[in-house]
C-alpha cells in the first residue's frame, strides 16, 4: 500500500529508530531549532491565540462546505482553460496522471515536494508509464537519490540524515568529490536539478492552499524549485488533498501565516507562489496545459464523522516538532510517510487499522501536538478516540488487556471490591518487594520493572492511615 | 472551610506519604479534611487504553462520591483533570452530564486549591535544599495549572531552585504506554533524568504522583544521586 513504508514490525521500527542514535540526535537538534523559532514567530504576533482560532473557523467552514467550494474550484479552473480530474482513489489518481503523460509521450517528470503524491506513490505510477521522475526539492532529492529512502518528515523529509552521509551518498550515486560543506553539497544539487528542469516534459507539484473564488493555487517554499516545475515544462500537473482549498485570497492569507510560522518559524518563506490555469494569449511563460487533481482516496470517509476535525490539518509539522515520542523514535518507526502525531492520527484513517493499529498507542496523551496546532486540532483526544474506536468498535484489543480492563473497571467501580481486593496487596506483592521497591515485577509489571524500579506498597493504605487517625489513633 | 479529599489511587496504595502531607499541609491551612471511604479510582487507566464504555461505572460511583463536596482537592494534576473530563465524557446524558459539570467546577488540584481559593502564596514551609521541578503534562496542558506550584515553592524558605531543561517535555509514563510501548518509554524517562541530572538538584519535585513514580523508578534503578519528592510533602516541611 501506498503510505506504507518498508516491511518491518512496528517494534522492530522502533528498535531501529532507537538504535539509531545519529538520527535521535539530529531529531532531537532540528527540534529544539524549529521549537524556539516557531516560539518566537508566533509570539511576534501578539495574538497567536486569536489567529489559531480564525484558521481553525477558516477550516471547518471549508470543510462544512466543501461540495460548494470544490465545485467553484472546479469551474474557475476550467473557466481558465485548465482540466480538473476529481480522483476517488489513488489508482484513479495515478491513471489519470499516467495518462496525460503518456499522451504527452512524455520521459521525464520533475516534481516539487508533495505528500499527497507520496501518499498515493505516483512516482512509481509514473515510472511503470515509462517515465524518470525527478524530485527537485533538495531533501527528496537526496532521498531519491539514495536509492528511494522514504521520508521521515512532513516538512523536512531528510531530516534524518546529517550532510556527512548526503556526502556519502552523493559520491556513491553521482560521483560527486567535494566535502560535505551544505553550500557545495546543494550547489552540487542544483547543477544537476538544472539540466532536469531543462529536459523535463512534465512538471508535478502538491498544492498548499487552492482559491476556490479563483480557481488559483499555491505553493509555500524555500527553495524555488517548485517555481521552475511551474514555469520551465509545457505541461503541469497539481495534485491536491480534496481539503487543501480556501474559499478566497483573504482567507489564504490568514492560513499561510499560520503555516509558515509554525512550520518554520519563519514569517514568509521565500516563496510564495500563486498560479492560476495555463499561459495565457499575452504571458510569457507557465505551462501550455495545466491539470488539476484532486484527490480523495479516503477523505470523504473521514468528512461528517468523529476525526472530521484532522481535515483541518495544513501539514505545517508543528506537532512533530513537539512529539516526544517522534523525538526517540524518529520518522521511519511510524511506517506511513505522515509520521509524528499528525501521522499516528490519519495514517489508520486513510490506510486502515489492519497496518496502523499501533500509532494511537505511541503516544503518551501528553498533548503537546494539541497544544502547537495551528488550527486546533485535539490531536490527542483524536488518539484517545483511535484507542476506543479499536477497543470497542473494532473489538481489536488483545484478550488479556480485555479481561485486565474489565476487572479493573470491576474493582473500580465497586468500593468494597476495591478496598477488599487492595488490602491484600502488600501481601500479594511481598514475595516480589524489596525494601520499599519492587525490581523484578511480575505479569505486565515486568516490563515496567525492566528499566524502572516500582515503589512496594504502602504497608498501610493511606485510607487506613486516616481512619486510624480519625479514631485519635497513630500519626505518622 | 470543608475539603473533601480525592486522594488517588496511587496514593492510596503506593504513596501514602504524599496523603499525609496532604492532609497535614491543608489542615494547617484552616482546612477541615474529609475523605470519604467510597472513592476509587478516576478510571484514567482503562479510560486512556480506549474502555471508554467500561469505565463509566467507576467514574459514576466517583461522581457520586464527591457531587455533595464543598471543595475536592487532589494531589495529582493528572487525576484532578480526569474529574474535569468526566463532563465531556458524559456528554448529552441527561443526568450525568449535569454532575459531571458540578463536579469540575469544585474540583482542584492541591496547589491551585492553595493559591485560587485559600489565596495563600507562602504556606510557612521551610526546605533547604536545591530543587528542580517536573510540570506534568496533563497537569499543565489540560488542567491548565502553570503558576500555582511555582508561586508556591519560590516562597518556601531555604529552598534553592533551578530550572530543568526541556521541563515541557513529558516524562514518558502515559500511564498504559509505560508498559504498552516500554522501549520508548524507556528512552524518554532516560532523556528526562538526564535533563534532572544537569540541573545538579538534590530533589526531583513534582505535582503528580505517576509521574514521580516513573521518573523516580528509573533514578532508583540507576542508582542515581537524586532525591524525588511530591511538592505537598515539600511544602508540609517545615
Ligand atoms: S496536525 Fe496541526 S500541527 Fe500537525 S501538521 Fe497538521 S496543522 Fe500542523
Amino acid at each position: 500500500m501506498s503510505m506504507k513504508i518498508g516491511e518491518d514490525k512496528f517494534k522492530e521500527r522502533v528498535g531501529k529508530g532507537i538504535d539509531n542514535t545519529f538520527m535521535r540526535g539530529a531529531v532531537a537538534g532540528a527540534q529544539e531549532r524549529m521549537g524556539t523559532r516557531r516560539e518566537n514567530a508566533t509570539e511576534e504576533l501578539g495574538n497567536w491565540e486569536e489567529w489559531r482560532s480564525h484558521g481553525e473557523e477558516i477550516r471547518k467552514h471549508v470543510l462544512e462546505n466543501l461540495d460548494f467550494y470544490l465545485e467553484q474550484l472546479s469551474e474557475n479552473v476550467a473557466a481558465r482553460g485548465g482540466h480538473v480530474f476529481f480522483a476517488q482513489t489513488a489508482a484513479e489518481a495515478n491513471e489519470y496522471i499516467q495518462g496525460v503523460a503518456k499522451s504527452k509521450n512524455a520521459k521525464k517528470v520533475v516534481k516539487a515536494k508533495s505528500m499527497v503524491t507520496e501518499e498515493i506513490s505516483l512516482n512509481s505510477a509514473l515510472q511503470q508509464a515509462g517515465c524518470e521522475v525527478i524530485e527537485t526539492d533538495l531533501g527528496e532529492y537526496i532521498l531519491q537519490v539514495d536509492d528511494h529512502d522514504p521520508p521521515s518528515h512532513i516538512v523536512v523529509p531528510a531530516l534524518h540524515k546529517n550532510k556527512e552521509q548526503i556526502r556519502d551518498v552523493f559520491a556513491e550515486k553521482l560521483g560527486y568529490q567535494k566535502t560535505s560543506k551544505p553550500e557545495e553539497l546543494a550547489l552540487h544539487a542544483r547543477q544537476k536539478l538544472r539540466e532536469e528542469f531543462m529536459s523535463a516534459d512534465i512538471g508535478i507539484t502538491g498544492c498548499n492552499f487552492a482559491v476556490a473564488e479563483t480557481g488559483s493555487f499555491s505553493l509555500v517554499t524555500n527553495e524555488g524549485n517548485a517555481d521552475l516545475v511551474t514555469s520551465l515544462p509545457k505541461t503541469q500537473i497539481t495534485v491536491m488533498g480534496m481539503e487543501r482549498l480556501v474559499p478566497t485570497f483573504e482567507e489564504m492569507e490568514v492560513l499561510v501565516s499560520l503555516l509558515t510560522r509554525s512550520s518554520v518559524g519563519q514569517k514568509l518563506t521565500s516563496y510564495i507562489t500563486v498560479l492560476t490555469g495555463p499561459r495565457e494569449e499575452l504571458e510569457t511563460d507557465g505551462p501550455e496545459e495545466f491539470h488539476l487533481v484532486i484527490v480523495d482516496n479516503g477523505r470523504s470517509s473521514i468528512l461528517g464523522g468523529e476525526f472530521q476535525s484532522v481535515l483541518n490539518c495544513i501539514r505545517c509539522a508543528a506537532c512533530i516538532n513537539v512529539c516526544p515520542v517522534y523525538r526517540q523514535v524518529g520518522g521511519h518507526s511510524y511506517g506511513s510517510i505522515y509520521s509524528g502525531p499528525i501521522g499516528a492520527v490519519l495514517s489508520p484513517l486513510l490506510g486502515g487499522y489492519d497496518e496502523f493499529k499501533e500509532l494511537p498507542y505511541a503516544t503518551t496523551l501528553c498533548g503537546a501536538c494539541t497544544e502547537v496546532c495551528p488550527v486546533k486540532i485535539p490531536l490527542h483526544e483524536l488518539l484517545h478516540k483511535h484507542r476506543q474506536v479499536i477497543v470497542e468498535k473494532e473489538g481489536r484489543a488483545p484478550f488479556a488487556e480485555k479481561m485486565a480492563m474489565k476487572a479493573f473497571g470491576m474493582g473500580a467501580s465497586s468500593p468494597a471490591l476495591y478496598k477488599l481486593g487492595t488490602k491484600f496487596v502488600p501481601s500479594v506483592m511481598s514475595p516480589f518487594t524489596d525494601g520499599d521497591k519492587i525490581s523484578k515485577g511480575p505479569g505486565p509489571l515486568k516490563l515496567w520493572t525492566d528499566s524502572r524500579d516500582f515503589p512496594a506498597p504502602n504497608k498501610e493504605r493511606f485510607r487506613d492511615w486516616f481512619k486510624n487517625r480519625d479514631k485519635g489513633g497513630k500519626e505518622s | 472551610m470543608k475539603v473533601t479529599l480525592f486522594a488517588t489511587c496511587i496514593v492510596d496504595l503506593f504513596q501514602g506519604n504524599v496523603g499525609k502531607a496532604t492532609v497535614e499541609l491543608l489542615e494547617r491551612l484552616g482546612c477541615e479534611i474529609e475523605f470519604p471511604e467510597s472513592q476509587v479510582c478516576c478510571g484514567q487507566p482503562s479510560y486512556n487504553s480506549g474502555y471508554v464504555n467500561e469505565t463509566k461505572d467507576a467514574m459514576k460511583k466517583m461522581i457520586d462520591t464527591f457531587i455533595d463536596a464543598e471543595y475536592v482537592v487532589s494531589p495529582s494534576g493528572s487525576c484532578a483533570y480526569m474529574f474535569h473530563e468526566y463532563q465531556h465524557i458524559f456528554k448529552g446524558d441527561p443526568v450525568w452530564e449535569p454532575k459531571a459539570k458540578k463536579l469540575a467546577e469544585k474540583t482542584y488540584e492541591l496547589t491551585q486549591f492553595i493559591v485560587d481559593v485559600l489565596k495563600v502564596e507562602d504556606v510557612g514551609a521551610r526546605f533547604d535544599a536545591t530543587v528542580t521541578y517536573h510540570t506534568s503534562c496533563h497537569m499543565t496542558r489540560l488542567l491548565g495549572v502553570k503558576e500555582a506550584p511555582m508561586t508556591l515553592l519560590k516562597n518556601v524558605k531555604g529552598l534553592k531552585f533551578t530550572e530543568l531543561p526541556g521541563k515541557e517535555q513529558c516524562c514518558g509514563f502515559g500511564g498504559t504506554f509505560a508498559v504498552k510501548m516500554a522501549q520508548i518509554s524507556e528512552q524518554m524517562v532516560d532523556e528526562k533524568v538526564l535533563h534532572v541530572e544537569e540541573t545538579g538538584a538534590e530533589y526531583l519535585i513534582g505535582a503528580d504522583a505517576a509521574c514521580l513514580m516513573n521518573i523516580g523508578g528509573r533514578i532508583e534503578r540507576q542508582g542515581k544521586p537524586i532525591k524525588v519528592m511530591h511538592i505537598a510533602e515539600v511544602l508540609n516541611s517545615r
